[in-house]
């Protein structure tokens, strides 16, 4: 403990000797709750210089937000400072008044939020609200301030910033939104900017652009950068100093490089080694490790023609168009979300769907779930056409293909407990009696390695990663042969993401499971997939295996993406992966 | 946009025919003779009464009847009421003074429940919000003319602030307490919706961030929680006008009000079909108008709304 706090504090003094722009030492947070104080960040030190870019990695509820709230004292709720102290360039903000808070905020210190949906204004033009910024802080006034306006959104990299400045926020991409509220962060040139995951709602590439841009905005302002992220890899790769929040403490602090180098503490070890980069491999199932791994190779290079039998799914030119309706009454017009899509699914491998939001890898995912109807082209299942298949048929067919969905919280009905979640599959389709049913349950729970106590609890009692262990034991119940995992992993936190990556390795072994995984997460494909088709704006442009795509691209789009994925030209070769998963 | 209330003034047409037929019918269908009603208790002598019958179409079948009302319509003929007068001239004379007392009691609830539900919603769970909340509470469950006849009491009859009732002398002053209990119901609603949107507002992303960027307290409340608060409750008020213009009847009672309300019980006791009707159908038109007023008034305050 010694150690962890004496790096904690020991930020590298700058050659020159400024003295620190922010410094926070022993900060506590606390929420009151109706069952008394929750301490959400217990004694948090942290040093940054002027011009320096720091940043907290950290899982979610680990107090990394929270502490960066603090520091403009806008802590959520019932979210009170508790102890210790924050000096921010000669004032202690813990002890300062109102006025002082808002002198500072915006010209000062200046923050770029999280979820650029939801974090602008939508009655308000954009142009309204970064002017807004400038106004409050007296940065400029009137007709000055609408050119100042432009500027600023065309520095942000805003292309046509004088007519997009009188637009509304949802007439922006997600991407742009960014870039709108860089530049409202930025306006008033603060000397510190807390960007809390700045871009962790958005597509890899448009990631890549925003923090290049905001990268080289920064250093070019001199401004100092507290950088907020669940990322390790984008942390390293953005600041030069890292500090590690863990359950509310700063566990290890120090050069990034050296932090990705020769992790200490046993938290970061394995945030270290259970970050999904370029550099991990394939999960091997534990028992099946060496055995499986000829046999994947066996059937992902065996030609497809004569193993047609072993395509448990085969999707042909399928075409999907969605009409979109027009202006006027009677005209509409036609959007292909899936273009000429063709791929195949071996039994017992995994296929990995690739692409940015609107690729259209949602839409096929649901053709196959036959959620959809197909525009054009033939879906196989087993070697039977899924347009041929009548009422009763298809009903057979939808226990032989399960899905998981991305978001946990949303998947599950609040109002089920647990095994009612399990059990429902098992009755609709009338298996079992109700004592078959229920051992059922618990042999489910035990496979997704969750106490088999948890049957009689609710979704709002358990963890996200528990809660996809239990999206994943519905999905088993019926014993299905396909599952298509729909960004199954994008919203769970990296050490969550691996166990589940490791789970569903260990059933696929163990069950003979054929995955179609659809995800923007290229790392994560590396880690899963036998096979990848890259999907770009409704077609495939780059299908092949996995190692293939990722040793090998063809396609620029395929390297774009490649390139963009955070942490990538860091040469941190993990530990294998199974000791970060086995805590 | 022009296709959009192209649409909706179209859609008037079948609402309008509908509720006419609808409307006539349920008159025609009321028990008793209107005309023997109108001899009192001496009765008609049959030439009389077949005269009588003869000059109001009450001799022809229902639909013959209601299609000759319809094609008074179409000449602004609505038709004439027992005592020989226009209705259109009847109609000319009390919608005035229901619409203001319409607008008046709008008016309250508005301004009313707008501030308190705001201040309330600032301070969620504090004393004024749980006294705002108790109070709306009671004002929603105690009737409507229970509120008329209390105020009535202490405001006209023992502190003789306002007169208790209004007769034909229609002034500001004298609709004044009718537009408060009429809008007594409504300004809890407002209060309740404004304060439940403030609240919701103030937890917004957005205004975290205006809050960041260095913005006042006020004008953090005023220009990102208001505006975007005000956008459920000005449809709830848009709406409300058609409500409260035919919600007038009981208030119009209590207070002995000139207008629709009172106007319209008087015909249905006496089973005037053409007054009835007419005054239905205005307030049905009313009422649409109202809707569509809304609708457009959300398009404006609220940017992502576009109709096509």
């Amino acid at each position: 403990m010694t150690q962890t706090s004496s790096t904690a504090t020991g930020a590298p003094l700058r050659p020159n000797g400024d003295t620190p722009l922010l410094q926070i030492r022993d900060l506590e947070v606390s929420f009151s709750t109706s069952t008394g104080l929750v301490p959400a960040v217990r004694g948090a030190d942290l040093t940054i210089y002027p011009g320096q870019t720091v940043a907290i990695v950290g899982e979610s509820g680990s107090g990394k937000s929270t502490t960066a709230h603090a520091i403009i004292d806008l802590l959520p709720g019932t979210g009170k400072v508790t102890g210790g102290s924050i000096m921010f360039d000669g004032t202690e903000i813990t002890s300062a008044d109102k006025k002082t808070i808002v002198g500072l905020r915006g010209s000062q210190i200046g923050l770029v939020p999280q979820d650029p949906m939801s974090n602008l204004n939508p009655v308000w033009k954009i142009g309204f609200q970064v002017k807004e910024a400038l106004k409050a802080n007296n940065v400029a006034s009137g007709a000055a301030a609408n050119a100042r306006v432009a500027e600023l959104l065309a520095e942000a990299g805003l292309p046509d910033a004088e007519r997009r400045a009188k637009q509304y926020p949802h007439e922006f991409s997600g991407g742009m939104r960014q870039r709108a509220l860089i530049a409202i962060g930025l306006a008033a040139r603060p000397k510190l900017l807390i960007a809390d995951e700045p871009t962790s709602a958005l597509d890899v590439t448009v990631q890549r652009q925003i923090l290049d841009h905001l990268q080289g905005l920064t250093e070019e302002l001199g401004t100092a950068v507290l950088f907020i992220t669940h990322d390790l890899g984008l942390a390293a790769e953005r600041a030069e100093h890292l500090v590690v929040m863990y359950r509310g403490k700063v566990v290890e602090s120090g050069p990034a490089r050296q932090i990705l180098a020769a992790p200490r503490h046993p938290y970061t070890q394995r945030l270290v080694a259970s970050a999904p980069s370029l550099a991990s491999r394939r999960i091997q199932s534990a028992k099946e490790r060496g055995v499986e791994s000829s046999e994947l190779l066996a059937t992902t290079h065996g030609d497809g023609v004569s193993a047609k039998r072993d395509d448990v799914v085969v999707v042909e030119n399928l075409t999907k168009v969605f009409k979109l309706r027009g202006s006027r009454p009677g005209a509409s017009t036609a959007f292909k979300a899936v273009d000429d899509v063709s791929f195949s699914i071996k039994r017992g491998t995994t296929m990995a769907l690739v692409g940015e939001s609107g690729s259209g890898k949602s839409t096929v995912a649901n053709v196959i779930l036959n959620l959809l109807e197909p525009t054009e082209g033939t879906i196989y299942f087993d070697g039977v056409d899924l347009g041929t298949l009548d009422k009763r048929k298809l009903f057979e067919f939808r226990r032989r293909v399960q899905p998981i969905f991305q978001n946990p919280y949303g998947s599950l009905d609040p109002m089920y407990s647990i095994f009612r979640t399990i059990e429902e599959p098992l009755r609709t389709h009338r298996i079992g009696d109700k004592k078959s049913r229920e051992a059922r349950v618990r042999e489910l729970l035990d496979m997704v390695a969750l106490p088999q106590s948890t049957m009689r609890r609710y979704p709002n009692e358990l963890s996200g990663g528990q809660r996809q262990r239990i999206a994943i034991a519905r999905a088993l119940a019926l014993e299905p042969e396909v599952i298509v995992c729909d960004e199954a992993v994008s919203a769970l936190d990296v050490l969550v993401q691996a166990q589940i990556l490791t789970l569903l390795n260990d059933l696929q072994a163990e069950l003979g499971l054929s995955y179609l995984f659809i995800t923007h997460d290229l790392a994560v494909v590396r880690q899963i997939a036998d096979q990848v088709c890259v999907m770009k704006s409704g077609k495939v442009v780059e299908a092949s295996t996995t190692d293939e795509v990722f040793d090998n691209p063809r396609e620029p789009y395929t390297r774009e993406l490649l390139a963009a994925i955070p942490g990538a030209d860091l040469d941190v070769v993990p530990a294998g992966p199974e000791e970060g998963l086995t805590a | 946009m022009a296709w959009y209330v192209g649409r909706r003034l179209l859609q008037m047409v079948p609402v309008f025919l509908g509720a006419t037929l609808l409307i006539y019918a349920m008159v025609f269908a009321l028990p008793g003779d209107p005309i023997q009603a109108l001899g009192g208790d001496r009765g008609l002598n049959e030439a009389v009464a077949a005269q009588l019958r003869a000059e109001y179409n009450l001799d022809k079948p229902f639909f013959v009847q209601y299609l000759l009302y319809l094609k008074g319509i179409l000449t602004l003929d609505f038709g004439t009421t027992f005592s020989g007068r226009e209705v259109i001239d009847v109609m000319g004379e009390v919608f005035p003074v229901t619409f203001q007392l319409s607008i008046m009691a709008l008016t309250f609830e508005a301004v009313l429940g707008i501030t308190v539900g705001l201040i309330a919603g600032l301070r969620k769970g504090k004393l004024f919000d749980a006294t705002a909340l108790l109070v709306s509470l009671v004002v929603i469950a105690v009737p409507i003319f229970v509120i008329g006849f209390v105020l009535q009491f202490v405001v006209g009859v023992k502190l003789q602030w306002l007169p208790v009732t209004v007769g034909g002398d229609v002034t500001f002053r004298t609709l004044l307490m009718p537009a408060i209990v009429l809008g007594a119901v409504s300004f809890a609603y407002v209060l309740r919706l404004t304060r439940t949107s403030v609240a919701e507002n103030l937890t917004a992303d957005f205004v975290r961030t205006a809050t960041a960027k260095g913005l006042s307290r006020s004008r953090v409340v005023n220009v990102h929680v208001l505006r975007n608060s005000l956008i459920p409750v000005v449809t709830y008020l848009g709406a409300d006008l058609g409500a409260l213009m035919a919600g007038a009847i009981v208030t119009e009672g209590i207070f002995n009000i000139p207008g629709v309300g009172n106007t319209l019980y008087r015909a249905i006791q006496q089973g005037q079909a053409p007054t009835v009707v007419s005054l239905v159908t205005v307030l049905v038109v009313v009422y649409i108008v109202a809707n569509l007023f809304v609708d457009m008034l959300y398009a404006l305050l609220d940017p992502r709304i576009r109709y096509a």
